[in-house]
Parts: structure tokens; C-alpha cells; sequence
């Protein structure tokens, strides 16, 4: 238990619209241990966003918490004070977003940007920016201490992508939350992003949550897979029984559109036919029903999120078919 | 930055060399002529052409176009025809108390102005803010001239806390005779800027950078302080730069309403008196003014905004 940082249990977030509740996130269990890197995928609008801002508590005031628990060391974030969020936002949490773009003040320069976030410390200003300049080297930017006099639009996206995982490991976190980091950004630079954070992981030992829908990332930087669809955990495990034993039809799909997986030439690409369904309102039985090949009867029911064997876990009622006949 | 900033007024240069031609031509289409007026019907008809020839209103317009730039570039805008005084004499003896007017009402205005929006965004849609969003409205629509004559009647006749009309004496004098003129001009920017920086700050209060400082842990007050109200107060000097032209309108309502000095004041008793060098020189001078404020509009958006001084 000890060995547990992040616990997420039956979390269910709604967003309260005029078209009426929009079932974001239901029933929502994962956990992340020390130093793990867990990955979270699945298509855009199936509440990853949505997951990352409840964890830091950075919600849009139309969301309600309607059950569940998030546990950060044992404690319960949902519950914690606005002043208690802060001492951990930025310190024992932290984040890179996805769109490196937007993510730092246009007209403030970078070095002011990162002591401003360095707010916690009581070294002097000098020492701060001293700190700063080592973070920048740590991620690659060349000749830091002149580069911290500039600002944001003097960088290119991915510089801008490092100077942002470098904010965020400054106060070396137990958690990261990297949002998409590299969905903005070109794939060589996708690559040395990912090696650079992978490098800075191991010596600094902090949890990463990763979320992204480039399946081929996910593969190559994490230790376990949560697969998400339309609000709800689908199929969660090791990446390597994820990727080559998926046990939920959609895990199945989404790794058979992966271009990367795709090894003849078609006319083509392969898609997942059908569309997501609406949050607002939505099917009876299993999310998935509409656009599964291998829906049954029994699909009008929700199928819970079973344990498979040790670390896989999938909601489908395939594999308790499975389980039957064996 | 310094290269900007030569661009800049180079731009500004050549709006006023544009403003002055159109002015000067404008004047003249004006009816009326100058002439039989500043010396009245029992003038002689000598007395008349030495007067023509000294404004050199016989010469063809073009000439006197370039008799008057000439004249400028020496810093020579004529000579008043009635008190034979320099011109640049009489708008820079004038220009000072309504500058003074016209800066006390943007500081009072801006500053009130960019707290209320400021607090309204940082708490939107709570009663402070509609609160805030009712009376800005209703400052906006109260025109300076009504605000001044309520303000007269009101705290100069009924109550006397401040003076009615005149300029004052001393610092403190000045001061007090400031109050309400200023008071008329700045009520309705106060509730201007306010809808501008409520506006702006809670456009760039969604962007993503604003939810980065949330996620490492700066404070709300911070945040809004020095993150969002940098970028939100930008656009408020663009308008009052551009906004000069029409402070400068309230100016001369005011001036009048108060029997301020200054040069509202001046040029109007000039037009009433087809006192040509003085009209030319205050509209010169007012030109210049809102030329000039909107290049120091441009050049305090570039120094505070690192986007923009790249971009040109």
C-alpha cells in the first residue's frame, strides 16, 4: 500500500450543461505506484482531459463530482481545501500540457516564468535563476542563462515543449502528468522529447502519467496502459499483455488502426466504424455495443471492469465467455 | 525596440504633414471672410490689402500652403490679427490647463476604470459584478457635457464643495479647480474601461497559460495581478491613445461649461472669430497631441508586449 501514489476509485465526474448532465468520467478505478509510468489512451472527447483536471483539482466550475475518490499519498484530493490543492499543484503534482504554444505567459520572460515557480523556495533570486538555467540544460536547451532573458515567442514549439518538462521537474514531483506533451509537436522531435523525459524519469524516480493517443509512445515509455472510451475504463493492464493480448474489442481496434501496426499497403486506413456515443444521453449496456463486431445480448448489460490475472484487468463480456468454456 | 520607435514616429510625421494639408484646406473652405471680419465693415480698402498681402491670402492656395509649412518648420504658426501676439505664444499659454484637465481625467478614469474591470473578472457574474456591469453601462452612456453640468449644479452651486468656474492659483488652487472638470471628462471612460479590461481579462484569464500558473501553485491574487493584468490593461492604451481625439472634444464642452482657460476654449472664440492663425495653430497643436498619443499608445504596447515589438 505504501508503494501507492495515485489511487483513483469509482471516480464519476459530470459537466452540468442545458442539454443536461454530461457523464464525463463513470466509475473511473486506476492507480499509479512510485516511480511508475502509466499510460493513458483513447480518441479525443473520452474524458482524459477531464481526468487530468480532476486530479489537480483545475475543474471548470460547471463540473460535479458525483461519487468516488481520488487518493494522492492516501489522501482524499476531492475533499482537500483550495489552499491545500495549491501546496501540491506544483510541487508534489505537476503537468506539461499538451499545446506548448499556450503554455507560457507571451509577455513575461522564461527566466521570470520559472523563479515565479520556484514561489516555494526560499532561496534568493539569484539562486533561483541559477536553478533555472540547470533545468534548461537538463532538457537541452543550449546557453540556458542567456536564453532565460527571453521570452516565449523567441522559442520554437518543441523548445518551448522542453522549457515546459522542465517547469515541471524543477520541483521534482512524485507525480507528472504529461498531457499529450508531444501531440503539438513533429515526430523527430517526438522522439527526442520522450527519450529526454525517460532519461530525466529515471534520475529523478517520479511517477508519469501519460496521456496520449499515439499508441507507439505509450509502448515505448510505459511500464502499464489504461485504455479509456467515452468516459469509462475499458481494458487496463501491462503494456506488453495490452498491446499483444488486448482483451477488450476496443483495445483491439484502436491497436489495428495504429499506422504504426499497419504492415501491407491499403487504399484505405482502417477506422473504427460508428461514432462516440453522447455523453449527455447515454445507450443502455456497454458503451462500446454500437460499433462492436462482437456485440451479444448480453452487451445490453454494463460489464464490469473484471480482473483478468494479476495487473489486467478489461469490461467485456467476451472474456467471461472465455472463462465458461475453459 | 529603437528601430520601432523610429518607424513609429516617422509614421506619426507624415499623418500630421497629411493632417495640416487637410486642416489648412478645409479652414479655407470655411465661408466668411476673414478679412472684412477681423477689421470690421468701416475698413478701408488699403487697410484691407495690407492685411491681404500680410497673410498672404492674395497669393494662389498652394503658396500659402507652403508660406505656412515654411512658417512652421521655423516654429512659426503666424500671428494673432487682433492682439498681434505669436500664435505659439497664446495655444502654449493655453495648452497646460487643459493638458492638465485632460491627464488628471484618463489617470482617475484608467485607474478606477482597470480595478473595477479587474475585480469584476476575477469574480464573474457574483453581485459585485453586475453591480459593476450596471453602473459602468450607465457611466458610458452619460456624456461629458451633461456630467458637467450636473456636476456644476450639483457640487459647485448647491453643495460649493468645489469651485464653479476658473482655473485656480497655486498647486492646490489648480487642484481644486480640476476636480470637477476632470470628474465630467473621466466619468464615462471609468465605466469604458471597465467593460474593455473585464472584457480582456476574462479572454486571457482562459488561456492556457493562465491554467499553468494555476497548476504549479501561484496564487489567484498573483495571477491576475501579474500574469492576466499585463496582457488585459494592453488594449486600454490603444484606446486612450486613440481615444484623445474625443477627450480632447470633451475638453472644449468642459471648458466652456466651467470657463476653463485652455485651448477647447480658445478655439472656439477663434472660429466665432475667423481668427485664422489662432484656429490653425490650436487645430495644429490638438493634431499633434492625438498623433502623438497614439504613437506613445503603440510604443507602450510594444514595451510591454515582447509579441508585438517582433512582429514589425
Amino acid at each position: 500500500m505504501s508503494d501507492t501514489l495515485l489511487e483513483i476509485d469509482n471516480l464519476s465526474v459530470d459537466y452540468e450543461t442545458e442539454r443536461g448532465d454530461l457523464k464525463a468520467l463513470r466509475d473511473i478505478s486506476f492507480d499509479v505506484q512510485k516511480g511508475e509510468i502509466v499510460g493513458i489512451v483513447g480518441e479525443s472527447g473520452c474524458g482524459k482531459s477531464t481526468l487530468i483536471s480532476s486530479i489537480l483539482r483545475l475543474t471548470a466550475p460547471n463540473t460535479r463530482f458525483r461519487q468516488g475518490e481520488v487518493r494522492f499519498k492516501g489522501d482524499d484530493i476531492l475533499t482537500k481545501t483550495e489552499r491545500q490543492m495549491r501546496d501540491l499543484r506544483g510541487s508534489d503534482i505537476s503537468i506539461v500540457f499538451q499545446d506548448p504554444m499556450q503554455t507560457h505567459n507571451p509577455v513575461l520572460t522564461i527566466g521570470r516564468q520559472l523563479v515565479d515557480i520556484q514561489h516555494r523556495s526560499k532561496a534568493t533570486k539569484a539562486q533561483k535563476l541559477d536553478i533555472a538555467a540547470k533545468m534548461l540544460a537538463a532538457v537541452g536547451i543550449p546557453d540556458p542563462q542567456a536564453r532565460l532573458k527571453q521570452h516565449p515567442h523567441e522559442f520554437s514549439g518543441g523548445m518551448r515543449q522542453r522549457i515546459a518538462i522542465a517547469m515541471a521537474l524543477m520541483s521534482e514531483p512524485d507525480l507528472l502528468i504529461a498531457d499529450e506533451p508531444t501531440t503539438a509537436l513533429d515526430a523527430t522531435l517526438e522522439v527526442q522529447i520522450i527519450e529526454r523525459l525517460k532519461d530525466l524519469q529515471s534520475e529523478m524516480n517520479c511517477a508519469i502519467l501519460f496521456i496520449s493517443h499515439h499508441l507507439g509512445v505509450i509502448a515505448e515509455l510505459c511500464d502499464r496502459v489504461v485504455v479509456m472510451y467515452a468516459g469509462a475504463v475499458v481494458e487496463s493492464g501491462d503494456v506488453r499483455e495490452i498491446f499483444h493480448d488486448p482483451k477488450h474489442p476496443y483495445t483491439r481496434r484502436l491497436i489495428e488502426c495504429d499506422p504504426g501496426h499497419i504492415k501491407t499497403r491499403a487504399r484505405i486506413l482502417p477506422t473504427i466504424p460508428g461514432e462516440v456515443p453522447d455523453l449527455a444521453n447515454l445507450p443502455d449496456g456497454c458503451i462500446f455495443r454500437d460499433r462492436c463486431e462482437q456485440a451479444t445480448d448480453r452487451c445490453h448489460q454494463v460489464p464490469a471492469l473484471e480482473k483478468l490475472k494479476e495487473g489486467h484487468f478489461a469490461a467485456c463480456w467476451l472474456n467471461h465467455h472465455e472463462e465458461a468454456a475453459t | 525596440m529603437f528601430i520601432y520607435t523610429v518607424k513609429r514616429f516617422a509614421l506619426a510625421g507624415l499623418i500630421l504633414i497629411v493632417a495640416v494639408t487637410a486642416m489648412f484646406l478645409m479652414i479655407r473652405a470655411v465661408p466668411g471672410d476673414p478679412v472684412s471680419i477681423m477689421l470690421g465693415p468701416r475698413a478701408t480698402p488699403e487697410l484691407k490689402a495690407s492685411l491681404i498681402a500680410q497673410m498672404a491670402l492674395d497669393q494662389p492656395i498652394w503658396k500659402q500652403l507652403l508660406i505656412y509649412y515654411g512658417g512652421l518648420l521655423r516654429g512659426d504658426l503666424g500671428i494673432d490679427v487682433f492682439s498681434g501676439r505669436s500664435v505659439v505664444e497664446i495655444v502654449f499659454q493655453q495648452l497646460p490647463y487643459t493638458l492638465e484637465m485632460i491627464t488628471l481625467s484618463v489617470v482617475w478614469s484608467a485607474t478606477l476604470g482597470i480595478a473595477l474591470g479587474a475585480y469584476a473578472a476575477a469574480n464573474p457574474n457574483t453581485m459585485i459584478d453586475r453591480i459593476a456591469a450596471a453602473v459602468s453601462v450607465s457611466f458610458v452612456a452619460a456624456p461629458a457635457f451633461v456630467v458637467a453640468l450636473l456636476a456644476l449644479l450639483i457640487f459647485a452651486v448647491q453643495l460649493q464643495w468645489f469651485p464653479a468656474i476658473g482655473a485656480g492659483e497655486g498647486f492646490w488652487g489648480r487642484l481644486n479647480h480640476l476636480v470637477l472638470p476632470s470628474f465630467a471628462i473621466g466619468l464615462s471612460w471609468v465605466g469604458y474601461i471597465a467593460r474593455l479590461v473585464r472584457a480582456s481579462m476574462l479572454e486571457v484569464l482562459g488561456e492556457g497559460h493562465i491554467r499553468t500558473a494555476r497548476a504549479f501553485g501561484i496564487s489567484e491574487r498573483r495571477i491576475i495581478m501579474s500574469y492576466a493584468l499585463r496582457i488585459a490593461i494592453l488594449p486600454v492604451f490603444t484606446v486612450i491613445g486613440v481615444g484623445m481625439g474625443f477627450l480632447l472634444s470633451s475638453a472644449v464642452f468642459t471648458e466652456i461649461v466651467f470657463a476653463r482657460p485652455g485651448i477647447g476654449k480658445l478655439v472656439i472664440d477663434s472660429i466665432t472669430t475667423r481668427n485664422y492663425p489662432v484656429v490653425m495653430g490650436t487645430v495644429l497643436v490638438s493634431t499633434g497631441l492625438f498623433v502623438l498619443s497614439t504613437a506613445i499608445a503603440d510604443l507602450l504596447n510594444a514595451l510591454l508586449d515582447p509579441r508585438a515589438r517582433s512582429a514589425k
